[in-house]
């Protein structure tokens, strides 16, 4: 994690309002529309060994409070522990619902229902138990973490992103210029990878990390 | 559902009085020592006695009535047959909150009452010492400990804060010797400690763990190997924590000659187990009348289960689903000669993995059902429905929300004798299509008069049903209603919930819980201060205006002792409108709002026996803001415990 001390330089009022908390009624609150972040002491639910009855839905999403008005209407960004449902029911649930899917895509295959390809083509979070993973950019003095699951593609995501990291984007960069960055990520063997590279699916299922980096830190992952 | 007994107030003490009793401190009479009998919070948590203590009693009084005899010199005779007296008469009471009182009348009564106590009721693990607390009390035989605060539940505590169970098992292992139960809710007890338990308590009958950790099927191998009266092992919700390779296979552990089983509960425990331990272990457990398992279970073992335990009251069905492949599975009239065996069956749960089309083969008990949990069922109305309607005399109902309003009706024209529904949403997110409704809320409150404790997630709600419900079920004990749209206003009027959340307090005037969620501004709580007297649980999210709303509740509702906020635009000031009443609740928790580390730290100044916890985030870095603060009154000062990211002011 970067130290905030490199963040310095960036704008005094951006970063004000950055850590400033805001919380009121949707629409009471719009001076500055994009800081719209808690302070640093954000809620970042917490991390459990991993366990078949961890986490899934909400344990470790960050909170966004003013996402309604302020962010694009991407994904909306769920918030540590709301809904109030004790993780032991949301994990039964991963596992049961993935298990029935499996079960209904073997009972509606005529014969030779093929039961591994069935589970493997439910959702892929039922093998894993967390598809949360943690966003780190560079500059920014907190991550983030975001839930795998809401997104479907790559554009999704990418969007989310720009949504979730625009604050730290800084003054130099007028408004923030996503093509400044390149999103990378952290897959099971530890490599850095380039996002965008494998389909989205097997992506969300070997991604652990994922990092923002500026650009020009970025020569050699890729050709874009 | 008040736990007090009925007792016989204790007579008064008959005419030879010796010298007048040191009478107590005034100062605790207002204290938490009138200690409310608290129901329990689940149908399935076990103790349906237990009540509460408020064994952190003495907030300004430190009595110092060990050992001594009180008074001056008097012959030591009269004095003994008078507490001996006492002692066979304070037997009787049992309700902690009637114990509490008799304890303060004077010393005698309070050594009495003392040795005569048989279950001890800590609600909050930091709040007394276990030393101080086994010194009190010297026969005690039950124990019920909670830890966590709720809130943990949904991943707000992070990991290692605290309330492990070891400290208190040593003590109590030291001082009960005759032990038998043990209750733990929100504890994280380990495999060490569960055979310290094992060890140290060889009459020991009674295990319930209610959404703890730390354990494993290592320490539950334990447990049954060593605890030879054990009749009660009772897992709900841990979070037990296993490596698929490193399984013990504890069920084969237990006593080869018939046990005293009454009741096993371990749908919670979800690695496989040897099923032809288990179904051995019920064929000779002839007291066996609650059993559950986990979803390792398939319909046909069940069938085999059932077979050999027909005297089962509550059964936990395991996955309901066939185990072999398609179409080679046994027919629904295989199994329901099973069903229609087990007279006895009042409560049926788990369906975990249900296959909706073997459900008819529960029809045969249907209509003795007095409680159904089918909240880890994912069912649809079509599935349900007929099911519902024979269940006659249903009282308690636990479902997903894919019920449906529709299902709801069901239910409403049904179960005119529900007292407790509780409504889980399939999909737990904010933007989920949510298939329950006020429409559904409204059918419940017409149908089922007797309701006495309702749970109801959902994503649409208006005033005007809740207001309904208010005046329908006026004996509702228990309201949590969660919108799961943050501020989601009434969805036909686009007012604030407040009318609605209001009524309830205004009509149900037996009201002791109560949850709030929707756009709720100060008045809703200028409705909860002024009404809400009998409150003592309260859950606020994403509501008020400004600290007002706090300084309403604080000043009105004089009987809270739990009070949980999230999210909520109050400040220091809110906080600090509360100093008057932290002596006389259990905690206040609140998170994600306005909190400074100057405020809680003057509330901490001001206030020295309260402990006032700033909790960080791992990777938090420490400002003047304070995210997280959970605070509670102490007769044991700040917890020598505590992880590096707690911080006691």
């Amino acid at each position: 994690m970067e130290a905030a001390v490199g963040y310095v330089s960036g704008d005094a009022d951006s970063l004000l309002m950055a850590t400033e908390l805001r919380l009121g009624l949707p629409g009471t609150d719009d001076q500055k529309p994009k800081t719209t972040f808690s302070p640093p002491a954000t809620p970042r639910g917490k991390k459990r060994t991993a366990d078949a009855f961890e986490d899934s839905a909400a344990a470790e999403a960050h909170k966004a409070d003013d996402d309604v008005e302020a962010a694009p209407p991407v994904a909306k960004a769920q918030v540590v522990g709301w809904p109030p449902v004790r993780s032991y029911r949301k994990s039964c649930f991963q596992a049961a619902a993935s298990k029935s899917k499996a079960h209904k895509k073997a009972e509606d295959a005529s014969s030779n229902s093929n039961a591994p390809s069935a589970a493997a083509t439910a959702a892929p979070a039922s093998t894993n138990g967390g598809s949360f993973v943690k966003v780190s950019m560079d500059g920014a003095p907190y991550l983030r973490k975001i839930d795998m699951r809401m997104y479907k593609g790559y554009r999704e995501l990418r969007e989310a992103l720009e949504a979730m990291f625009v604050c730290f984007s800084g003054a130099d960069t007028a408004a923030s210029n996503p093509c400044e960055y390149a999103i990378t990520y952290e897959d099971k063997d530890g490599d850095l990878m380039l996002v965008g590279d494998v389909p989205f699916d097997m992506f969300s299922g070997t991604c652990k990390k994922l990092r923002i980096i500026k650009r020009s830190e970025a020569t050699g992952l890729g050709s874009k | 559902m008040s736990t007090t007994a009925p007792t016989p107030h204790p007579c008064p003490i008959p005419q030879p009085l010796p010298p007048p009793p040191i009478p107590s401190h005034s100062s605790s009479s207002s204290s938490p020592a009138s200690g409310m009998s608290e129901a329990a919070e689940e149908p399935d948590s076990p103790p349906t006695h237990m009540s509460e203590d408020s064994s952190s009693s003495g907030d300004r009084w430190t009595p110092d009535l060990r050992g001594g005899n009180g008074g001056g010199p008097r012959s030591a005779p009269p004095d003994q047959v008078l507490e001996n007296v006492l002692e066979s008469v304070l037997e009787f009471l049992t309700a902690a909150r009637d114990r509490n009182a008799a304890s303060l009348v004077c010393r005698s009564w309070y050594r009495a009452e003392a040795q005569t106590r048989r279950e001890l009721f800590i609600g909050n693990c930091y709040a007394v010492s276990p030393g101080r607390a086994v010194e009190r009390f010297g026969g005690v035989r039950s124990v019920v400990l909670k830890g966590k605060p709720r809130f943990a539940d949904f991943s707000l505590v992070p990991e290692g804060w605290g309330a492990y169970v070891q400290p208190w098992v040593a003590a109590m292992g030291r001082a009960y010797p005759r032990l038998e139960r043990i209750c733990l809710k929100r504890m994280t007890v380990t495999d060490d400690d569960l055979a310290l338990v094992a060890q140290s308590f060889p009459l020991f009958k009674e295990l319930s763990l209610v959404c703890c950790d730390g354990f494993s099927t290592l320490g539950l191998a334990i447990i049954a190997e060593r605890c030879r009266h054990l009749k009660v092992l009772e897992l709900i919700e841990n979070s037990v924590e296993d490596e698929e390779d490193a399984l013990v296979d504890w069920i084969s552990k237990f006593p080869v000659s018939n046990t005293s089983m009454e009741s096993l509960m371990f749908d919670c425990v979800g690695v496989p187990f040897n099923f032809e331990a288990l179904e051995a272990l019920v064929a000779r457990s002839p007291s066996l009348r609650r059993l559950r398992v986990n979803h390792h279970v398939s319909l046909e073992q069940l069938r085999r289960l059932m077979a050999r335990a027909p005297q089962l009251t509550h059964l936990g069905t395991g996955s309901f689903r066939s185990d072999a492949p398609e179409g080679g599975g046994m027919s629904v009239s295989e199994l329901v000669p099973s069903f229609a065996a087990s007279r006895s069956i009042v409560c049926l749960s788990g369906f975990r993995e249900v296959n909706p089309e073997y459900l008819p083969a529960i029809y045969p008990v249907c209509g003795n059902l007095t409680s159904l949990n089918f909240s880890f069922a994912s069912l649809n109305a079509d599935d349900l429905i007929p099911v519902i309607r024979q269940c006659h005399k249903l009282q308690t109902f636990w479902v997903l929300d894919t019920v449906g309003d529709e299902g709801l009706r069901a239910v409403a024209e049904t179960c005119s004798d529900l007292r407790e529904l509780r409504v889980f949403p399939l999909d737990a997110t904010e933007d989920s299509d949510g298939s329950v409704s006020d429409v559904g809320l409204q059918a419940i409150s017409e149908g089922c008069r007797k309701l006495e404790y309702i749970l109801y997630f959902c994503q649409r709600m208006t005033n005007t049903a809740v207001i309904a419900m208010s005046k329908n079920c006026p004996d509702l004990v228990v309201f949590r209603l969660c919108i799961m749209g943050r501020r989601r206003p009434d969805r036909i009027t686009g007012e604030p919930m407040d009318e609605g959340f209001g009524s309830i307090v205004m009509n149900c005037k037996k009201l002791t819980r109560l949850s709030v969620s929707g756009l709720l501004t100060d008045k809703a709580f200028t409705y909860i201060g002024k009404y809400g007297k009998l409150i003592k649980t309260l859950s606020l999210a994403f509501s008020g205006d400004s600290d007002l709303s706090l300084q309403y509740l604080f000043e009105g509702c004089t009987r809270l002792q739990k009070l949980e906020v999230r999210d909520s635009p109050f400040s220091d000031k809110g906080l600090l409108s509360g100093l008057d009443s932290f002596y006389n609740m259990r905690f206040l928790w609140m998170n994600s709002c306005s909190l400074t580390t100057r405020g809680c730290r003057e509330v901490a100044q001001r206030m020295p026996n309260l402990v006032v916890e700033v909790i960080r985030e791992q990777d938090e870095m420490e400002t003047e803001n304070v995210d997280k603060v959970y605070l509670y009154r102490s007769l044991a000062g700040a917890r020598s415990d505590k992880p590096k990211f707690v911080k006691v002011l």
